[in-house]
């Protein structure tokens, strides 16, 4: 888990595979044709998504996934704008996601610490608890929250109620307990011997070390929450309130109809709520490891 | 999910060997870790444990949403949601919709994502790019790229364009028979990545020796992936089903914005989206739970099933 991509390539890298049958510069052509067709097929959305949301009309043909000049506007992010407030839906996104972020990493740096280095009974029940949860989708889970947390407890239109179900990311506290159980006992006991409190080890030992995988955390429950729809989609029903993905949901499942160029509009709007997360991807792809990111993203 | 948990097996094995410690050292560090650990199972009780247990519960009463504060009765009715669920045809038709959906989604994301590791694998240049642009969709927001799948299947959409006269009529996204595998479609797009660098992690786990032992052998190109990375790739085969079964049976947002609703006709209606319907939309939440219960059944029933036939088939 801990080995990054990086690692997996630089092992791919130092033993090449020698295949027998055609000779190998005519395979590495098919291979590399058929890699780039399928990077084509991935990106060619995304650019469409940007050239979409810059043509003052919205040209399907051919011709129009290619930029003219005398087609481009930014007129559609002021119509987006104007339809759902998209700063208000920015800051509410980034409230959302802020919040589950700082909350995973507190609550799971101390769970994590806590099933890996102290012993007490009910750490492995506590540990079993961090499995299962992983194992059963939100979905389920949607009917008796919304009935409790919006029905019963009033939390709808509030933002506590969009983090609470997200407020200790289960993979988090997985992935700190693995970090801690791979460092040395010594370290811990050692400092114990000093006369150093939890809190201490907590603070002055355990953090600076772990330092590489709270950012893999934090990059990855990033996503979580910034992508997420069907939740804050069911506890958000006032405009003010809603994170970034429900209204453009909402905008394109309700309003769309009336706008002069709904597709300019919508696409404007896709293209600022993907631009934090693909960003941040590119410029961190190293930290995202391939086991790690999974369970954080569900959106 | 599982797949964390899968990856390290061996690590919940290692445990510390506690130092010599006095008796009130080990009080005061059981008395931190519960303080440690509280959060979280406070947390895991009151949003999941109980709320499970609340579900289930719910199924068998008559519950649905009254106006706050109004005091009314919930009367118990054993399993009459389920048997009203399971003769309902919107139920059926959206459990029927998810069987179409897998039956499309499953096998083409294994054949899609195996192939694209073992190329990606080899020493090929720009790697990094590749392995970046087959992510990206993974990582970016449902609601954003079902806005640009909107634009290009959209009736006059680029799609239908290329397509001239073979363009589909309806349209994909209005066309009963095209809504569910265009959601298939979609959903491999979006999740491809993630079970390519699954595969990429298993391919370097088959040991090196065993090609070089089928190459004098003189195994041809497809023998070796017969005998060699599909045997060794199993467990990551088994987890990627068993993953795409249970993402692929909890569709929500597909239907709700790609076919404008489970439309047309409810084609495209999935279970998560029919328990949001009648669950939220109409206040009947019990009848929504007995939903849940039986997706949560039929999920168990398909991922074993998928999984015995991946562990089974060559």
């Amino acid at each position: 888990m801990t080995q990054t991509i990086d690692a997996v390539e630089a092992e791919q890298a130092a033993t090449p595979e020698r295949p027998p049958g055609r000779p190998r510069h005519q395979r590495s052509i098919v291979r590399l044709v058929a890699l780039t067709l399928g990077a084509f097929v991935f990106l060619f959305p995304f650019y469409y998504m940007l050239i979409g949301s810059l043509q003052e009309e919205p040209d399907t043909s051919v011709a129009g996934a290619f930029p003219n000049p005398g087609n481009l506007t930014t007129k559609n992010y002021s119509d987006i704008n104007g339809s759902i407030d998209l700063l208000r839906s920015l800051v509410n996104s980034g409230i959302f996601t802020a919040a589950v972020v700082f909350s995973t990493l507190f609550f799971g740096l101390l769970a994590g610490y806590s099933l890996a280095v102290l012993h007490y009974r009910g750490r492995g029940a506590a540990f079993a608890a961090v499995l299962l949860v992983q194992t059963i989708p939100f979905q389920l889970l949607m009917i008796p929250l919304y009935v409790l947390l919006v029905r019963d407890y009033g939390l709808g239109d509030t933002y506590l109620g969009m983090i609470l179900p997200f407020a200790i990311s289960a993979t988090a506290v997985f992935i700190f307990r693995q970090f801690f159980l791979q460092l040395p006992v010594e370290l811990f006991e050692a400092a114990r011997i000093d006369g150093a409190g939890e809190f201490a080890i907590l603070r002055r030992i355990a953090i600076p070390l772990a330092l590489p995988v709270i950012l893999t955390v934090t990059l990855v429950t990033f996503i979580g929450p910034w992508n997420e729809f069907l939740w804050p989609f069911l506890v958000t029903k006032k405009a003010d309130m809603q994170p970034l993905a429900v209204s453009l949901a909402n905008y394109i499942s309700n309003l769309a109809s009336r706008a002069a160029n709904p597709f300019g509009a919508i696409l404007a709007g896709a293209c600022v709520l993907a631009a934090p997360v693909v960003a941040l991807f590119i410029i961190f792809q190293r930290h995202f490891t391939a086991s790690d990111i999974g369970s954080g993203v569900k959106g | 999910m599982a797949v964390t948990t899968d990856a390290l097996p061996a690590a919940g094995a290692v445990e510390a060997t506690p130092a010599p410690t006095s008796p009130r050292d080990t009080l005061r560090r059981q008395l931190y870790g519960y303080l440690f650990v509280s959060p979280w199972v406070v947390f895991f009780v009151g949003i999941f444990a109980f709320p499970l247990a609340f579900a289930v519960w719910m199924s068998f009463y008559d519950y649905f949403f009254a106006a706050p504060g109004a005091d009314v009765e919930r009367p118990f009715v054993g399993f009459d949601n389920y048997t009203s669920a399971l003769t309902d045809p919107q139920v059926l038709e959206s459990f029927r919709n998810v069987i179409v959906f897998l039956v499309i989604n499953v096998p083409l994301t294994v054949v899609l994502a195996i192939g694209l590791a073992i190329a990606l694998n080899a020493a090929i240049p720009f790697r990094t790019f590749f392995r970046t642009a087959y992510f990206v969709p993974y990582v970016t927001a449902s609601v954003a790229t079902i806005a640009v799948w909107l634009w290009l299947f959209s009736s006059d959409g680029l799609v239908n364009k290329l397509l001239g006269p073979l363009a589909p009529d309806p349209p994909f996204l209005i066309n009963e028979t095209l809504a569910m595998p265009t959601i298939a479609v979609y959903v491999t797009w979006k999740q491809l990545g993630f079970y390519v660098l699954l595969y990429l992690a298993a391919l370097q786990n088959v040991p090196k020796e065993l090609y070089e032992a089928a190459g004098i052998d003189g195994a041809a190109r497809w023998a070796k992936f017969r005998h060699v990375t599909w045997p060794g790739v199993r467990p990551a085969t088994t987890l990627i089903v068993i993953l795409s079964v249970i993402i692929g049976s909890n569709l929500f947002t597909e239907p709700y914005l790609l076919t404008g609703g489970g439309g047309p006709n409810g084609a495209s209606a999935t279970p998560v989206f029919v328990l949001y319907q009648r669950g939220i939309e109409q206040g009947d939440a019990g009848y929504a739970a007995a939903i849940g219960v039986l997706l949560v059944i039929f999920v168990a029933v398909v991922a074993l099933l998928a999984k015995w036939v991946s562990e089974r088939g060559t």
